[in-house]
Order: C-alpha cells, then structure tokens, then sequence
C-alpha cells in the first residue's frame, strides 16, 4: 500500500515501464496474448480507419464517384443523399420540420426532465403533457397545419415516441402491479400474478400482432382504431409486465423493518409506500430500469411486422428503395448504429450520474 | 335459398360472430365515395411496384394502378391514402376493411381465391421466380440443371425455397440452400461470394443487377420456375367496386393497345374515328355507367398514369426488366384486355 506514493515520484517512463509489466507482460503466455491481440487490433484498426474515413466518399458525391471505390472505401454520400428519408421516413418532405421540431421537442423534455430541478410532480406533468400535446399537434397537423394521416409517420419520432411513451406510461401500471403482486389481498395478488406471466410468456412480436391484426378482427368494418395507438398501448401493457418485476426486486430488498417503522408511525398503506417504501426501491432499481428502458428502445424496431415505420426500417427503405443507392445499405446501417449508440450511451451515462447523485444524497 | 331459411342465416351469422358483420357491411364504393379518398394497401417498400421514390412518395407500378382507380372513381389521382403492409398483415388488413383494396404484388391462387373472402379483379403483372449466377465464378453454367449440388443463396420466410425444393425434386436435381434474413443480407452474401447462385422473383434479381458496378460478372439463368402473376385483391360481395377494379386493368392495357396515351388522351377523345378508342374514351358506347361511373372515367385514369406501357417504362423499366410475359398480346405476351363495348 505504501508503494504507491513512492510510485507517483519515479519518472513517467519508469512507472509506465511497471504498468505494462504487471498488467500486460506477466508471463509469457499473457505476453503472447498481449502481442497477438495488439497485432489483431491494428490491423483491424487499420482496414476499419482505411475504409471508413481515409478512402471513404464524404458530402454529397454522386453514385458513380462511390461505385469507382466499391470495396474500398465507405460511401458517405448516401447518408448526406438520404438522411432526410432516413430520419422521418415518407413523412411528406415539405413539412418534415414539423417532425424534426417534434423530436427536438421530445429530446429537450427528456433532458429537462432529467434535471434535478424539474423534479417536481405540477412541473413535470405540465410539461409532458404541454410537450406532447404541441409534438402530437406538430405530427398529426390540423388547427393551420396540413393533416398527415399515422400511416405516414416514420423515422426516429417513431422510435422516440415508442419507447418514450412505452416506457413512461408502463411506469406507473407496473408500479401498481408489483404492489399488487405483494399485496395481501388475493384477488389484487391473483390479478397481478397472472397479468405478469401473462405478458411475459409471450414474445412482443406476439403482443403487437394481436394488437395489430387479431384486434381489427374482433372490431365491426369500418371501425378501426389507428394503428399506431393500437401499437403503443400493446408496448406500453408489455412493458408494464417487466417494468413489475424490476419494481418488485426493489421492493424485496428492502427490509422489513421499514414496513414496521412506518406503521409505527402510524403511516398508512399508500403513505406507507409512497414515502418510505418507494422511493427506496425505485432507487436501487435504478440500473435495472434504465437497462429495461435501454431494452424498449431499441426493441421498438419490432414495430416494422405491424408496418409501422420505425427509424431502422426508415434507414433501410430510404437505401434500399432507392435504385441508385441500394448496394450502400451498409452505410446506412452505419449510421443507424451511431444514432442508436448516440441514444443509448447518453440514457446509460445519465443513469450512472442519476446513482451517484441519489447515493449521494442518502449519505447526508 | 337464403330468403326462405331466415333463422339459419340468422344462426350463421351468429356463428360467424364478427365476420359475418363484415359480410354483410354496404359496398365498397359507396364508402369511397363517401370518404372521399380511396385506402389503398400497398407493399412497405418494393422498388419498381411500390416504394418511396427520391421526394419520399409512393411510387411504382402497383402504386399506379390505386392512382387510376382514384382518378377514376374520385376524379383525382391523389386522393388515395396508402397504407404500407407487410407480407403478414396484408391479407387481414383487407378482410378487416382497414383498406379498400390490396395492390401488392399479390399471387393469384386458388387458395386464396375461394377460401379467404377475397376476388382477384385480373393480373397485373406476371412475374416468376429466376436464378442468377457469377458467370465469372461459374463460367460454364448456362442453364439451371448446370447448377445441379450447388449452393443457392434465398430468403427466409419467402416461398421461393420451396419453389426451389419442388423444383430439384421434380427435375433430380439438388440445391443447397443457404438461407438468410431480409433481401440485403442475402443479396450482399450472394455477391461476396457465399453462393453459387441467387434466386428469388425476377423482379428482384432485375432490381438487384441494375447499378451494380460488377453487373458484368452476373448472368440470369433462362429457366422461370414458378407462376406468379400479381394481381390487386378485393373483398368478396363487392360487385360494383369489383367491376370497376377489373375494367381498371382492361382499360390501360387497352389504351395501349389502341395508342392512347397520357399526353394525347383528350386529343384522342376528341378526333379518333377508331371505334375501340371511342368506347374507351366514353365518346360513343357509355362503359363508364355500367361500372356506376361517368363516361370520363378512363380517360381521367390514363391522364392521371398513362396506360399500361407508360406505367411500365416509368416504373419497371429502370429495374432493367423486359417485358417478355407481360407484353399485350398482340405483341407476344400475356396482357389480353377483354374488350370494352
């Protein structure tokens, strides 16, 4: 233990001399697989660097610059091309501000709200229902805007509003029913017991086929709810089911004598779990709830069996459709890939900082 | 035979719970008419037969066929409402009446002619399921009994793998099948050298070798080894809008057949002394009021997409496809338009 404030005062080449040693030379088998892996990573680094930056087609260049380095280089220029396609789907292109204003809409909620000092339960309310009122009014048109009917929605406020929504409002019916599941009430605890298994029997394509298709079945012609809000209540009711038992684990861990504590006060049930319960719970679960939300994010991209054009089939139609650009669609899954990484990396980060921050808290 | 047993009619219903309630819903066309826009069921993206073009609006030939419906029946082309479905959703989507009619590059069966409450009007594309080769790689396949243990690239979830299976058995012939998941990977595993062939719809190969810079190293075995001809699909009960979606087809293809064409149209209307074109055009015989429409009713079809040639050049051609089986029949193909009188 004392080795290291002697280390800190050795030059810098010493110290890195017995850093690389210890952790990467220790024996000879680890030497060799230190040396192979190294080998393994430049050349990869290399051909990766090579491809997708030093001989790749950046800006907007034409198909026959991209098709003379087939093979060589990436071909960039159908991202700059397509990314309007890519984005919002065939949302009409004179009016994709509106959903473009939509998702920068959606973003600035989602930050606000997870700033501490949007924290209260009258500001919090007041904006996402202001917020998603303004994004549905943006999206849907009416009122001075153009009507653009769900079937032409797509692209990224789709995903976004998918997995938001999903997730937001399973929220409070999963809370309730992992209450349920431990309540003493057997009817309530039956209900609850047999809604979880339920939902998480099946798959979620199985949930939003029955949505889509079994539903429309059961309803008189002519009836037909849209699509879109048959889809989003089928991801939000099965949500709902894993977000319960993420909920209950956290009720579980705490212990009993909380319960107790509270009922010595005289606290009441909802009391009892709104103030002390709860709030203890909800905050041990927090990475299993954040690695749930990871999860309904990116799951939305199962939307596309019910037809519903979600920001990864968007990027797929808007290269693939196209003849000139169809042989590029690994671009475009390219850049799939860095919006989804953009989106998850920020939730994973932020619920880090979100531990941190809570854990701090119950110190003082 | 209905009228005189009420109650067991009445029991079918009951019986069919909420199908029967869909059988039994008021016609088609009077609900377009009413709504004002036509809903139209086409494929989520199939370049050539209905996908986004560069603006981001459904294009292709399938498209077209709803926009001349609309023209004719609403007197505006874009008075349609598209509604993207995929291969699994089509069939309820139309049986459900969440769409009026599914052009969708849908086979005509006899199954789903007779058992699934549903009419094909008339074909509006014939298409077959074809083989394509690395002529470098292979050089010496010319036909498809050449690629007799070979490897052949396909689809999951299509049924051109068992089209390929029927066909080895049929012929004594056996295929390795290599399967993969979407269109793209299983075209990238083709041209990086997985298979020996690639088969699925000749459409597709056609969409796949256009702008392929290495188009040269690939050859389209002669040999079609499954009947698809593609045709729009309508409820059952439905007889004026049925009438009207089948004299859709026979109309363009007539059109061409007789010259007319989306620029010379009025023109024709107005001058021509061919008694075909003048039926066509509503100038003397009223075809138009036996469908329950006016007499402009093809006319406003053919301005709003040509007739069936022009359709195809905008939409199939740049797919690099001929017109071979879909040619009209005076021309060696297929396309026989029953006459408009």
């Amino acid at each position: 233990m004392n080795r290291q404030p002697a280390l800190a005062h050795r030059p810098l080449l010493q110290r890195g001399g017995e850093w690389l040693r210890a952790n990467l030379f220790s024996s000879v088998a680890n030497g060799v697989t230190t040396l192979l892996l190294l080998g393994l990573l430049v050349w990869l680094g290399d051909r990766l660097l090579t491809w997708a930056v030093l001989n790749a087609v950046w800006g907007n260049a034409s198909v026959a610059t991209c098709n003379a380095l087939l093979g060589q280089g990436a071909c960039w220029a159908v991202v700059a091309d397509k990314w309007r396609q890519m984005l919002f789907g065939i949302y009409p292109q004179a009016e994709q501000w509106r959903p473009a204003a939509a998702v920068l809409i959606f973003c600035g909620m989602l930050v606000l709200t997870a700033m501490r000092r949007f924290w209260h339960l009258r500001r919090l309310l007041v904006l996402w229902l202001g917020g998603s009122l303004l994004c549905a009014w943006l999206m849907a048109g009416g009122g001075g805007l153009t009507p653009v009917p769900t079937a032409l929605w797509g692209g990224l406020p789709i995903t976004l509003m998918l997995a938001v929504f999903g997730t937001l409002l399973a929220f409070p019916l999963g809370v309730l029913l992992a209450l349920g599941r431990r309540s003493s009430l057997p009817i309530i605890r039956a209900v609850s017991i047999s809604y979880i298994e339920l939902v998480r029997g099946v798959p979620l394509i199985t949930v939003l086929f029955m949505a889509s298709i079994m539903f429309a079945l059961f309803l008189p012609e002519g009836i037909s709810f849209d699509k879109l809000l048959r889809a989003q209540v089928a991801i939000i009711l099965f949500n709902a089911a894993y977000i319960a038992e993420v909920v209950r684990a956290g009720l579980q861990a705490l212990p009993r004598g909380q319960h107790e504590a509270a009922a010595a006060l005289g606290l009441g049930y909802w009391q009892t779990q709104l103030l002390v319960i709860l709030p203890q719970a909800l905050r041990i679960t927090i990475p299993a709830q954040v690695n749930s939300f990871i999860d309904n994010f990116k799951d939305t991209s199962l939307v596309i069996i019910v037809s519903i054009f979600d920001f990864l089939y968007a990027v797929r139609q808007a290269v693939i459709s196209d003849l000139d650009w169809r042989h590029y669609f690994v671009e475009g899954y390219l850049f799939a890939m860095a919006v989804y990484w953009l989106f998850c990396y920020a939730m994973s980060h932020y619920s880090q900082w979100l531990e941190k921050h809570l854990a701090r808290d119950h110190r003082t | 035979m209905f009228e005189q047993q009420p109650i067991r009619h009445g029991l079918a219903a009951l019986a069919l719970g909420i199908t029967a309630s869909t059988a039994l819903a008021g016609p088609t066309l009077d609900a377009i008419k009413q709504r004002g826009t036509l809903v139209c069921g086409v494929h989520t993206g199939l370049t050539g037969f209905s996908a986004p073009d560069k603006t981001g609006k459904y294009a292709g030939i399938d498209v077209d066929y709803c926009k001349a419906l609309a023209a004719a029946i609403l007197g505006n082309p874009d008075k349609v409402k598209y509604v993207p479905l995929t291969a699994q959703q089509r069939f309820t989507a139309l049986q459900s009446g969440e769409i009026d009619i599914l052009s969708r590059n849908t086979t005509w069966n006899s199954k789903r002619d007779t058992t699934m409450g549903s009419v094909f009007p008339g074909v509006w594309f014939f298409d077959g399921q074809a083989f394509v080769i690395n002529s470098r790689k292979n050089p010496k396949v010319k036909k498809l009994a050449d690629l007799d243990k070979a490897s052949v690239c396909v689809e999951t979830g299509t049924t051109t793998e068992r089209n390929m299976a029927d066909y080895a058995r049929a012929h004594k012939l056996s295929f390795k099948p290599v399967v993969f998941e979407g269109q793209e990977a299983t075209e990238k595993a083709f041209q990086s050298g997985r298979c020996d062939a690639y088969t699925t719809d000749a459409s597709g190969i056609a969409a796949m070798l256009v702008n392929l810079p290495s188009r040269a190293d690939y050859t389209v075995l002669p040999e079609i080894i499954s009947k698809e001809p593609l045709a729009p699909m309508l409820r059952r009960n439905d007889q004026e809008f049925f009438a009207i979606a089948r004299w859709m087809i026979f109309a363009l293809q007539q059109a061409e057949e007789s010259g007319v064409t989306q620029a010379n149209v009025l023109q024709m209307k107005a001058t021509s002394k061919d008694p075909a074109v003048q039926r066509l055009t509503g100038a003397t015989a009223e075809v138009g009021k036996g469908l329950g429409l006016d007499s402009d009713w093809a006319v406003r079809a053919i301005q709003a997409v040509g007739n069936y040639g022009e359709s195809w050049e905008r939409n199939i051609k740049p797919l690099g496809l001929t017109r071979g089986m879909n040619s009209l029949w005076n021309k060696g193909g297929l396309m026989y338009p029953m006459p408009l009188d």
